[in-house]
C-alpha cells in the first residue's frame, strides 16, 4: 500500500498540494503515481510566472517508457519549480512529498480546495483502481 | 518462383490441427462477394527468367559522363561499403527494440551520431531521417514547437524541392512560410533584416545553397537570434562539411541535409540519408530514434534506443513526428564509409572543389558567362545561350551538363547549375570542352 | 563471448589511414577562402583492415531474418529474397540520377510504373504514388491527401477517428496535419464498436484509420458496414495497409470501401528491413482522390514515361525525388516472381502458420482473442506461473535463437505478446517455436530466477535503458 499523508489534499489525478498558511501550494504527484509510473527520468517544469487553471497540465513526468501529464490541483500562478528535479528526476521516485515536490502556486480561489480529496477519500480513490 | 517452405502436406496437417477443412476456411471473415478476386498481374517467373527481364529493362537505362548534381552527387563508392553493408545480420534485422541481440545496428547508429556530431558541429544528433528534404520539414516543425512561434523564413536558394516539400509540410502544420529572395547567388541578407521580427520561428538558409554558392551563416544565425528566432542551416552536399565551417561553428541551432554522398548511391534519388542534428538544449524535442550508450547487467559498456517517450509508439498524437523507420541501412553505409576515408575527407573535399573550379575554368574560357561570382565548393551556375539545345547535344554525345534552372527560376534562362566531384576527371572536361567547340 | 565493445574511435591512430584520394592534377587552382573553411575535423583514422573487422563484428552481434526466426507481430519479417538485392545492385540502377530521369533512365521509370499499376491491381485502388519513404511517411501524405480533399470542397472537418488498437504513427501522423484524433474502442470480439463509431459520427469526421487486418489479427467482420458508415456522412475510409500480407491476393482493399491506403514494400513485398530502413511507403487512392496525389506523378504516353507535374490540386512534394527506388526495384522484383497466384498463396500460407501457433500456443497461454486469426495474433502473460511477464518471456526467448515477438502491443491488450510468423516459415521451425514456448513457461515453475535473469546466451546481458535515459550520453566522447 502506498504512502498517504494525512496533511495534504488530493486530486483524483494523483496530484497533491500542501496549503502553507499564505495560501501558496506545494504540488506534487503522489506516492501512488511514481509507482505507477515506476522510474521516473525526466521532469517538465512550468515556467514560473505563468497562470494555469485547476485541472490543466503544468508539468510532465516520463520514465523510460510512459509518459504522463501533471495537472493543477487549483488554479493561481506558478511562483517556484523545483529546479533540483531536472538533474535528479529520481527524487520522485524516492521521496514524493518531500524534495520530489514539482512547484508552488499562488492560490487564486482557496474555495477551489474544498473539491479536492482528503487522504481517506483519495485513499478509497486509489483502492478503487482508477 | 516461390519462397514458401511448407509442402501441401505441410498444409493440410497444419489446417487438420487447427481444424479447419480448407485454407479457405480461415478466411471466413472476409466477406464473400469480394474474397479471391481476378487480379491481372504478369504470369510468375523463375529467378532466372526475372533477372534476365530485369536485365533487359536495366540496359534501357543510358550511362553517360554526368556533371549533374544538385542535390544528389556522384561520389566513389568504395568496395568495403557494399561489401559490409551486404552483411544480412545487419539487412535482415529490423528495428533494434531488443537490444541484446541488436548490438550491431545500435553501435553503428552512435557511430553515425557522433560523425554527424563532428561533422555538423553539433551536440545531438539523431539515427538518421528519410532524406535531406524531410530532415528540413522535420527541423522546422522543431524549431515551431521549441519556439512556440508559427512564422517561418526560407531562403529563395534553398533546393527547391526542399523549398516544396517544406511547403506541404508548413500548409498541413498550419505554419506560415515566407521567401527571403536571394543576391548575387547568396540569401539576401539586407532583406533578410527588414522582414524578420519577433513573430519569426526560424530562418532556414543552406549552405552551399542550390547556386552552389557558400553562404554566410553567421550572418543569418546572428540576424536570427536577434529576434529570438533559430537559425536552421541544412545542406545537399555533406561533401562539403569535410571542407567548410561547419554550420555549429557557424552559430546555427540546427543543421540538417542529404547525406548521400557519403558511400551510398544516385540511384534515381533514393534511398537516401536524411541528417539531422541539434544543440543540446533541443535534446527532448528532436524527432526520430536516438541511440545512447549504457551498460549491461555485467557492467559492459552497450547500446540502447533512448529517450523514446518523445516518439509516436509511446506519445501518440503528441509525438515529436510521426516517424518510426529511418533510413538504417543508408546511416551505416555512411558510417561505414566515414570510417574508411576518415580524416582524408578533406582532401576529397578538396578534389571535389579543385575538379569544380578547373570545370568552371575551362567553361569561362569558352565564353560562357559565369553567373555568381561568389566562392562555392563543387557546383556553380553557368549561362550557355540556347542551353537546352546544348544539354541535348551533349547528351547524345554521353555527356549530362548540369541541370536547367529556369524551371525554379524564371528569370535564369540558360543557366545550367553544373557539378564536378572526384568522380569527375580532367580529361572528362577536357572532352566535354572539345565538344562544346564543336556544338 | 565478446569483450567490451570498441567502436570505430577508439581504433583511431595516426598514420593509420591509408585511403587514397585520386588527385585532379590542375595546374592553377584557387582555393576556398580561408574564413570559410572548418576547423580540425576530428574523425578517426584507421586501416581498411580495421574498418572491415569492426564491422564485420558489430554485425556478428545482430540477429536478423536470416538468422532465425523473427516473429515480430505487425513487421512482417518474411525472408529477403537474395535476387532482390542483386538487381538493385546492378550499376544500371544504382549509378543514376535523379534529375536526368526522364532523359537517361526510361527503365527505371518503367520499373516504377509498372510498380505502381500492379499496385493498383493488387488493392483495386485507382492511382498509386511510391513517393512516401516509410509507411508512416505515407500514412502522412495519406493524411494530407484527406486534408487537401476537405479544403478544395470548402469543407472544415477537423477529426479522424482511429480504434483504440491501432500503431502510434496513426495519431500521430493525424495530428501533424493539424486534425484531432478520436479514439473508438474495440469490442469485445476485438472488432470496431459499432455503436460507438456510429455515436462519433458526425459533420466534422473527416476519415476513419483502419489496420486491415487490425493490430490484434483480425479481420473486422463488419467492415463494409464501418466503410457504409462513413461513405454516407461523406467521410474517407484510410486503410492503414501495414498487415497486408494477410489478404494480399485474397481481397482488394477497395473493395471493402477504403478510399485511401499505404502499403509497406519492406513488409508485404520482401524488402529488407534494413536495421530500421530504408522502407517504402506508397499510397494508392480512388478515382476522387487522384488530383490530391503528390507531385510529380510517374506517367506514360506514347512508350515514354514521364514525370507529371500538371497537377494544380496536388498537396505538393513529399520527398526530395521520387522516393526509395532501389526499394521499389526489389518489391517490383518479388511481385514478377510471385504473380497473382503466387501473391496469394504468400497470403494463405502466412495464415495457415499464424492459426496453427496460434491454436498449438493456445493450450498453454491466455489469448484474449480466440477467434481464428489472419497472419498473427496476440497472447499474453495472464496467468504465469510465478508472476512471470511478457518482458521476460521475450528476453528468454532470445536464448533459445528465437527473435522476441512484438511485446506491449496493442495496448488494449495488458502484457500482449503479437506473434506474427510469416510465410517463409516452415512447420518444423513452428514446432520448435512452440517447444521453445512451453519450455519457457515449464521454466516459469521450476526455475523462474533464470527466466528473470534471461537473457543469458547473447552478446550482451539484459540492458540498463534506465541509465541510457537519466544520463543520455548520445554520441562517443573520449
Amino acid at each position: 500500500m502506498s504512502n498517504i499523508p494525512e496533511n495534504l489534499k488530493y486530486t483524483k489525478t494523483h496530484e497533491w498540494i500542501d496549503v502553507q498558511d499564505d495560501y501558496t501550494g506545494i504540488c506534487g504527484i503522489t506516492d501512488h503515481a511514481q509507482e505507477m509510473l515506476t522510474d521516473i527520468v525526466f521532469v517538465e517544469l512550468p515556467e514560473v510566472g505563468i497562470e494555469v487553471k485547476s485541472g490543466e497540465q503544468v508539468a510532465v513526468v516520463e520514465s523510460v517508457k510512459a509518459v504522463s501529464d501533471v495537472y493543477a490541483p487549483v488554479s493561481g500562478r506558478i511562483v517556484e519549480v523545483n529546479k533540483t528535479l531536472e538533474d535528479s528526476p529520481d527524487l520522485l521516485n524516492s521521496d514524493p512529498y518531500g524534495k520530489g515536490w514539482i512547484f508552488k502556486i499562488d492560490i487564486k480561489d482557496k474555495h477551489e480546495l474544498d473539491e479536492l480529496m482528503d487522504a481517506a477519500q483519495y485513499a478509497e480513490h486509489v483502492a478503487s483502481g482508477e | 518462383m516461390s519462397f514458401l517452405p511448407n509442402s501441401d502436406e505441410d498444409i493440410r496437417s497444419m489446417c487438420n490441427e487447427i481444424g479447419v477443412n480448407s485454407v479457405e476456411d480461415l478466411f471466413v471473415d472476409i466477406p464473400s462477394t469480394v474474397k479471391n478476386p481476378d487480379i491481372q498481374l504478369p504470369s510468375p517467373l523463375s529467378e532466372q527468367e526475372a533477372m534476365h527481364s530485369l536485365l533487359r529493362i536495366a540496359n534501357t537505362n543510358k550511362r553517360v559522363c554526368s556533371l549533374v548534381g544538385g542535390g544528389i552527387y556522384h561520389h566513389y563508392v568504395p568496395a568495403v561499403v557494399d561489401h559490409l553493408s551486404s552483411r544480412s545480420e545487419f539487412y535482415t534485422a529490423y528495428t533494434p527494440y531488443q537490444p541484446e541481440v541488436s548490438q550491431g545496428t545500435l553501435a553503428a547508429i552512435f557511430e553515425f551520431q557522433t560523425y554527424m556530431c563532428r561533422l555538423t558541429g553539433m551536440d545531438i544528433a539523431n539515427a538518421s531521417m528519410y532524406d535531406g528534404a524531410t530532415a528540413l520539414a522535420e527541423a522546422v516543425l522543431m524549431a515551431v514547437r521549441t519556439t512556440r512561434k508559427n512564422n517561418v523564413l526560407c531562403s529563395a536558394a534553398i533546393h527547391p524541392h526542399y523549398r516544396q516539400v517544406l511547403a506541404t509540410y508548413a500548409w498541413a502544420s498550419d505554419i506560415s512560410l515566407q521567401i527571403v529572395p536571394y543576391k548575387n547567388g547568396a540569401t539576401d541578407y539586407t532583406e533578410l533584416s527588414h522582414i524578420i521580427n519577433d513573430t519569426v520561428a526560424c530562418v532556414v538558409v543552406q549552405s552551399p545553397n542550390f547556386f552552389g554558392v557558400i553562404e554566410d551563416i553567421e550572418k543569418v544565425a546572428h540576424i536570427a537570434h536577434e529576434h529570438k528566432a533559430l537559425c536552421i542551416a541544412t545542406f545537399t552536399e555533406a561533401m562539403s562539411l569535410g571542407l567548410l565551417k561547419s554550420p555549429g561553428e557557424c552559430g546555427a541551432d540546427i543543421a540538417c541535409g542529404e547525406g548521400q554522398s557519403f558511400g551510398n548511391y544516385p540511384a534515381n534519388g533514393g534511398p537516401l540519408l536524411g541528417i539531422l542534428a541539434c544543440k543540446k538544449e533541443f535534446m527532448r524535442t528532436i524527432p526520430g530514434r536516438l541511440i545512447g550508450k549504457t551498460v549491461d547487467e555485467d557492467g559492459r559498456e552497450c547500446y540502447v534506443m533512448t529517450l523514446q517517450t518523445r516518439e509516436q509508439h509511446i506519445r501518440r498524437e503528441r509525438a515529436t513526428s510521426n516517424i518510426c523507420t529511418n533510413e538504417g541501412l543508408c546511416a551505416l553505409r555512411a558510417t561505414i564509409y566515414l570510417g574508411l576515408v576518415g580524416n582524408r575527407l578533406v582532401e576529397l573535399a578538396r578534389t571535389n572543389h579543385m575538379a569544380a573550379s578547373y570545370c568552371l575554368e575551362q567553361l569561362v574560357n569558352l565564353g560562357y558567362e559565369r553567373v555568381f561570382d561568389a566562392p562555392f565548393f563543387n557546383e556553380f551556375v553557368i549561362k550557355i545561350n540556347n542551353a537546352k539545345n546544348v544539354q541535348n547535344k551533349l547528351m547524345d554525345n554521353g555527356f549530362a551538363l548540369g541541370i536547367p534552372l529556369e524551371t525554379y527560376y524564371p528569370e535564369l534562362s540558360d543557366c545550367l547549375l553544373v557539378t564536378a566531384t572526384e568522380c569527375t576527371t580532367k580529361d572528362d572536361i577536357d572532352t566535354l570542352v572539345k565538344l562544346l567547340q564543336t556544338i | 563471448m565478446v569483450s567490451t565493445m570498441q567502436t570505430i574511435f577508439s581504433l583511431h591512430k595516426q598514420g593509420r589511414n591509408k585511403y587514397t584520394v585520386p588527385q585532379f592534377g590542375a595546374e592553377s587552382y584557387d582555393p576556398i577562402p580561408q574564413h570559410l573553411c572548418r576547423g580540425e575535423l576530428n574523425l578517426a583514422d584507421v586501416s581498411e583492415v580495421d574498418v572491415v573487422r569492426h564491422y564485420r563484428k558489430l554485425s556478428s552481434l545482430n540477429f536478423g531474418v536470416d538468422n532465425g526466426m523473427y516473429p515480430l507481430g505487425s513487421c512482417t519479417m518474411k525472408y529477403n529474397p537474395k535476387i532482390n538485392d542483386a538487381v538493385a545492385s546492378l550499376p544500371q540502377f544504382t549509378q543514376q540520377h535523379p534529375a536526368t530521369i526522364e532523359e537517361l533512365s526510361q527503365g527505371s521509370l518503367h520499373i516504377m510504373y509498372s510498380l505502381q499499376e500492379m499496385l493498383c491491381a493488387i488493392t483495386g485502388m485507382k492511382q498509386f504514388t511510391l513517393m512516401p519513404a516509410a509507411g508512416a511517411h505515407g500514412e502522412l501524405t495519406s493524411v494530407m491527401i484527406i486534408k487537401k480533399y476537405f479544403e478544395t470542397k470548402g469543407e472544415k472537418r477537423n477529426i479522424i477517428l482511429i480504434p483504440d488498437s491501432a500503431h502510434g504513427t496513426n495519431p500521430a501522423s493525424v495530428a501533424m496535419c493539424g486534425f484531432t484524433v478520436k479514439e473508438i474502442p474495440s469490442n469485445s470480439d476485438g472488432d470496431v464498436d459499432i455503436d460507438a463509431l456510429r455515436a462519433a459520427m458526425d459533420d466534422n469526421v473527416a476519415a476513419m484509420m483502419l489496420t486491415c487486418p487490425n493490430t490484434l489479427g483480425l479481420f473486422d467482420r463488419n467492415i463494409m458496414t464501418i466503410a457504409d458508415i462513413l461513405h454516407s456522412n461523406g467521410a474517407l475510409f484510410y486503410c492503414d495497409g501495414a498487415n497486408l500480407n494477410a489478404i494480399v491476393g485474397k481481397v482488394r482493399p477497395a473493395d471493402l470501401g477504403f478510399d485511401i491506403m499505404h502499403v509497406n514494400l519492406h513488409k508485404t513485398f520482401s524488402t529488407p528491413h534494413g536495421g530500421g530502413g530504408p522502407g517504402s511507403g506508397p499510397i494508392g487512392v480512388v478515382e476522387k482522390l487522384t488530383p490530391f496525389m503528390p507531385v510529380p506523378v510517374i506517367a506514360k504516353k506514347d512508350n515514354q514515361f514521364y514525370l507529371d507535374y500538371e497537377r494544380p490540386q496536388s498537396i505538393g512534394r513529399v520527398h526530395s525525388y521520387y522516393g526509395n527506388f532501389l526499394v521499389m526495384l526489389r518489391a517490383y522484383t518479388y511481385i514478377v516472381m510471385l504473380g497473382a497466384s503466387g501473391l496469394k498463396q504468400v497470403a494463405e500460407h502466412a495464415v495457415v502458420n499464424a492459426n496453427y501457433l496460434r491454436v498449438k500456443l493456445q493450450k498453454h497461454f491466455n489469448l484474449p482473442y480466440t477467434r481464428i486469426c489472419m497472419h498473427e495474433f496476440v497472447i499474453n502473460d495472464e496467468g504465469m506461473p510465478g508472476g512471470i511477464t511478457t518482458n521476460e518471456i521475450a528476453k528468454r526467448l532470445l536464448d533459445y535463437g528465437f527473435h522476441a515477438p512484438t511485446v506491449y502491443f496493442p495496448l488494449i491488450v495488458h502484457g500482449a505478446m503479437m506473434i506474427e510468423p510469416t510465410e517463409t516459415e516452415h512447420r518444423d521451425t513452428l514446432d520448435a517455436f512452440v517447444d521453445t514456448m512451453i519450455a519457457i513457461k515449464n521454466e516459469a515453475n521450476t526455475n523462474p530466477e533464470v527466466l528473470k535473469a534471461a537473457p543469458h546466451t547473447t552478446p550482451v546481458r539484459k540492458v540498463d535503458a534506465l541509465l541510457a535515459a537519466r544520463k543520455p550520453v548520445l554520441k562517443w566522447e573520449e
